[in-house]
């Protein structure tokens, strides 16, 4: 899929992550800033990364602040962001690439 | 070296510090040593007056010059401006390579954070420490190892000579011309004065500083004029919104409650729940919690507390007046009803740190307590504790009485809810220890109870209880498999703080932070 | 057949703002017997799309420990419904609370979709549960036909809020605009053999009052309530527990029929009272009490 546009997702509150998604040049960008980077950052890249895989984003600039977000939460953020950015809000591929 | 607790504590730091490794909790017992003395200088001509100008004038007369340890203590918490006062002074002098050793620091030093920069200050020894003075020692700023102590630890090491305390600075909410000084009746008051007792006997000079200057003799004292050389009067010694706030206002998150009932649940079922039994608590709400819940069964059983002990709060005060408490011994007061409550109730007492907690005293009041009900940011499979370094790697806590009471107590229960945010309390190796695990006998989280496998007798009488026990792995598996499990904080190699054990042995050491970096 | 988790114990129903990843990640703590991850007021308008996201992950990653997972969707006059019903369904929701239910007719159409969204996300047909929120006149004054519209409707709850003002009244706290309403449905719930819900009470400064209400509620004949935070849960809970008395008499009452029942006998007597075959539900509903409440210790 492709990024279409600048969108955001979440919020800084605690347990949530906000992520926000822009055009990228051919590469995936990924900034992560997090309150658990220590114990948690690799896993929450991972994540990230998987989800974006999965929604075949291969072009972007992505931004993820994270407040301790499980990672069901950090999957919901960068779909939800990566589906707003194309302006899609209805007939979603729930257990498709959406998992 | 590896210690008792399975850390490795490098050679370099043994070297520098003429320590030992941790051998256990009680190694120690029946240690024979000569206690240190202070240089003093005597005061016999009457006509000589101990009152001084200002904290210039007290630091000149006391003779401050580089290099030299002063103390502080910490009953006014957030609300302190002795510290800041007396150091940005020193400051001002131009005094460089000065060690604190404060029975604890707070975020309201954080001021002192740039004298830290510029080599005024080159060592802190405290129970903790906590804000910007933290982040500066976790990113290598200050020149000396940090010695984190427990609130007994740090009274064994200025008896023993382990730190020689050049001056004091003692903040007193009322004190006479001569120096006595009481916690109690002038404009910032905080209840007792106990950290300070053993800096007014061990310093060579000590300097009452006081907002409230009160007619001779102000007695009875909690420190007397025989340890004080100079007595200065300031405006304002501290905040006292923030020395003494009001009383919490009981919990209402369900969680803190649920974890209290299970506390409250444990201790009644225990053979130490018993007319007279002993019991120490600390601020949080879950503690706060099952004080009050425990309170309700002891009135509804008859059972009386003969002793409640340490850092005390508006609940345990109410208890106290109701008669359910025989006597209340009183080390720190942290809302104004404990304050006022040791003002009135005869039987609401102060006392030193030393008799608290002091590991190498000839018996300190922990070792008398049945139940210690306390907290931590994290709790390992072993039981060890963690309250000092933060989940990133940050030092942002104290030890205060945790190893002491821990130590001390039949029946020593710390509450933790299993998760904070994404950071599981429960894990296989805290960042750092900071009390050993054979010291602590039961974790209560919101997920279930383990009750420590040294303890097959509380397991025992907990057999027909109606409690979610768990193993610590089972909880440990349970956080794991919500969160992932974490990986260790990423620190860099060099050492910039040790945690001392109670009986000054080094039991962990804390690195200097290191910026994350992912490895692929 | 109807569905088995149909007439389960539904005392404590809380509602959590599907939107805050703090409040779904492990409400079960608090042992609710059903949690309501709610998709519609808790949510503002522009984050129901973000809600969704955070709701599918929460069914599918979340394990809530045997806690019944009601989704309460938006209203069939807004544009979110038929969304909401597709992740809900593929998610794996327990049950879906109606909102703003006026009509059988309403209840057909989320079945149709349900239905629609069970064969594409491969659910068992019927799997899914529902309940109606009633919240206006007419739906209250329709619970008859609200409650006999499907076998997947499971009760009816009242919605006080927006019920009141469409009464032209509001809730004054003294209960007496609810009356009708609460009087009506239970009856209408009873008759049609569904469960019925009471609506949620705000002020948590007001505990004492909150449990005079549940305590009126239960007396009514409601099954439960809606809540609106964990503290009213253990209240819930404690009024719903049967008396010592009432479970002695329950078990005697259900040993007594079953035993008789398996002679042929059909006259039935507990401590000496003639008792008849209407009684049995009511001693087992009572067993099924003590037994969630923790205090039935009997063999049953």
């Amino acid at each position: 899929m492709e990024v279409k546009k600048a969108a955001m997702a979440g919020t800084l509150e605690s347990s949530d992550a906000q992520v926000t998604v822009e055009p990228g040049n051919g590469t995936i960008e990924l900034s992560i800033e997090s309150s658990v980077i220590h114990q948690f950052g690799k896993q929450i890249k991972a994540t990230i990364l998987e989800t974006l895989g999965r929604l075949d984003v291969t072009s972007a600039k992505v931004k993820v602040v994270d407040k301790g977000a499980l990672d069901c939460t950090l999957k919901a953020r960068v779909e939800c962001a990566v589906y707003r950015s194309n302006d899609i809000t209805e007939n979603l591929p729930w257990g498709g690439v959406i998992k | 070296m590896i210690n008792a607790v399975g850390r490795d504590i490098p050679e370099e730091v043994l070297k520098a510090t003429g320590k030992k490794v941790f051998e256990g909790a009680y190694a120690y017992d029946n240690y024979e040593y000569t206690k240190a003395a202070p240089t003093v200088h005597a005061v016999c001509d009457p006509k000589r007056s101990k009152l001084v100008e200002n904290i210039h004038d007290a630091l000149v007369k006391c003779g401050i010059k580089d290099g030299m340890t002063i103390s502080f203590h910490h009953h006014f918490r957030e609300g302190d401006y002795i510290v800041n006062m007396v150091m940005e002074e020193i400051h001002n002098m131009g005094i460089k390579g000065i060690t604190i050793c404060a029975s604890s620091l707070g975020k309201a030093h954080d001021p002192i954070v740039p004298m830290i920069e510029d080599g005024t200050i080159v060592g802190i020894q405290s129970s903790g420490v906590r804000g910007k003075i933290g982040e500066a020692i976790s990113t290598g700023k200050l020149r000396d190892l940090a010695i984190m102590r427990s609130h007994g630890g740090r009274v064994r090491a200025i008896e023993s000579g382990e730190v020689h305390i050049d001056i004091a600075f003692i903040g007193a909410p009322t004190c006479d011309e001569y120096g006595n000084m009481k916690a109690n009746g002038g404009k910032s008051d905080c209840g007792v004065l106990s950290y300070a007792v053993v800096d007014a006997e061990y310093a060579d000079k000590v300097v009452a500083i006081t907002d409230c200057l009160v007619p001779f003799p102000n007695v009875p004292a909690s420190i007397s004029m025989v340890h004080v050389d100079y007595v200065c009067v300031v405006d304002a010694i501290g905040n006292p919104a923030k020395i003494a706030t009001g009383a919490a206002k009981p919990t209402t998150d369900v969680r803190k409650i649920m974890m209290a009932d299970y506390c409250t649940q444990f201790v009644i079922n225990t053979p130490y729940f018993k007319e007279g039994f002993s019991y120490q608590t600390g601020v949080g709400g879950a503690s706060i919690a099952s004080t009050i819940s425990l309170g309700k069964i002891m009135e509804e059983r008859g059972i009386h507390m003969g002793l409640g002990l340490g850092g005390i709060t508006t609940p345990m005060c109410n208890l106290l007046a109701k008669g359910l408490i025989r006597t209340l011994v009183d080390t720190q007061d942290f809302d104004m009803g404990a304050i006022e409550s040791i003002k009135t109730n005869p039987n609401h007492i102060e006392i030193t740190a030393s008799e608290y907690a002091n590991p190498f005293n000839k018996g300190a009041y922990v070792n008398k307590l049945d139940f210690v009900i306390l907290a931590s940011l994290e709790v390992d499979t072993n039981f060890n504790c963690n309250v000092v370094v933060g989940s990133d790697g940050m030092i942002t806590g104290a030890q205060g009485g945790h190893p002491d009471t821990a130590a001390g107590a039949k029946c020593t229960i710390v509450i933790a809810p299993l998760l904070q945010g994404r950071i599981p309390a429960i894990c296989t190796n805290v960042t750092t220890v900071t009390t050993p695990g054979e010291t602590v006998d039961v974790v209560i989280t919101d997920y279930g109870i383990a009750i420590n496998p040294r303890r097959q007798d509380l397991i025992e009488c907990m057999k027909d209880v109606k409690l979610p026990f768990k193993t610590i792995e089972e909880l440990r598996d349970m956080a794991y498999s919500m969160v992932g499990e974490p990986d260790p904080v990423q620190f860099g190699d060099r050492v910039v703080g040790i945690i001392e054990a109670r009986d000054g042995t080094i039991i962990d050491v804390v690195r200097e932070i290191k910026e994350y970096e992912f490895k692929d | 057949m109807s569905h088995p988790n149909k007439k389960r114990l539904r005392r404590s129903m809380m509602f959590l703002n599907c939107q805050k990843p703090g409040l779904i990640k492990d409400p079960y703590i608090y042992k609710p017997d059903s949690i309501m991850l709610d998709l519609e007021d808790a949510v503002a308008e522009n984050q129901k799309d973000a809600a969704r996201y955070s709701l599918y992950h929460a069914l599918q990653e979340i394990d809530y420990r045997g806690v019944e997972r009601v989704v309460r969707i938006n209203g069939l006059d807004t544009p979110h419904w038929k969304e909401d019903i597709r992740v809900c369904v593929a998610g794996g929701a327990d049950t879906i609370r109606i909102a703003k239910t006026e009509t059988a007719q309403d209840v057909h159409i989320v079945e149709e979709h349900v239905l629609a969204a069970e064969k594409e996300f491969g659910r068992p047909e019927g799997s899914t549960l529902l309940m109606a929120a009633l919240e206006s006149c007419k739906g209250v004054l329709n619970a008859l036909e609200v409650c006999k519209s499907s076998d997947r409707l499971i009760g009816i709850a009242l919605s006080g809020g927006d019920y009141t003002k469409d009464l032209q009244t509001v809730i004054t706290g003294t209960g007496v605009e609810l009356q009708g309403a609460r009087q009506h449905m239970i009856i209408a719930a009873r008759a049609a053999g569904v469960q019925c819900w009471d609506t949620v009470f705000t002020n948590l400064d007001a505990m004492d009052v909150f449990e005079e209400e549940v305590k009126m509620i239960k007396m009514m004949g409601f099954d439960g309530k809606s809540l609106v935070n964990p503290r009213q849960i253990d209240v819930v809970h404690k009024v719903f527990t049967p008396t010592q008395k009432e479970i002695i008499f329950a078990e005697k009452v259900v040993k007594e029929i079953d035993e008789k029942k398996a002679l042929g006998i059909g006259v039935f007597t507990v401590d000496g009272k003639m008792i008849d075959i209407a009684f049995y539900d009511g001693a087992k509903r009572t067993i099924d009490l003590a037994k969630a409440s923790g205090v039935y210790e009997g063999d049953l």
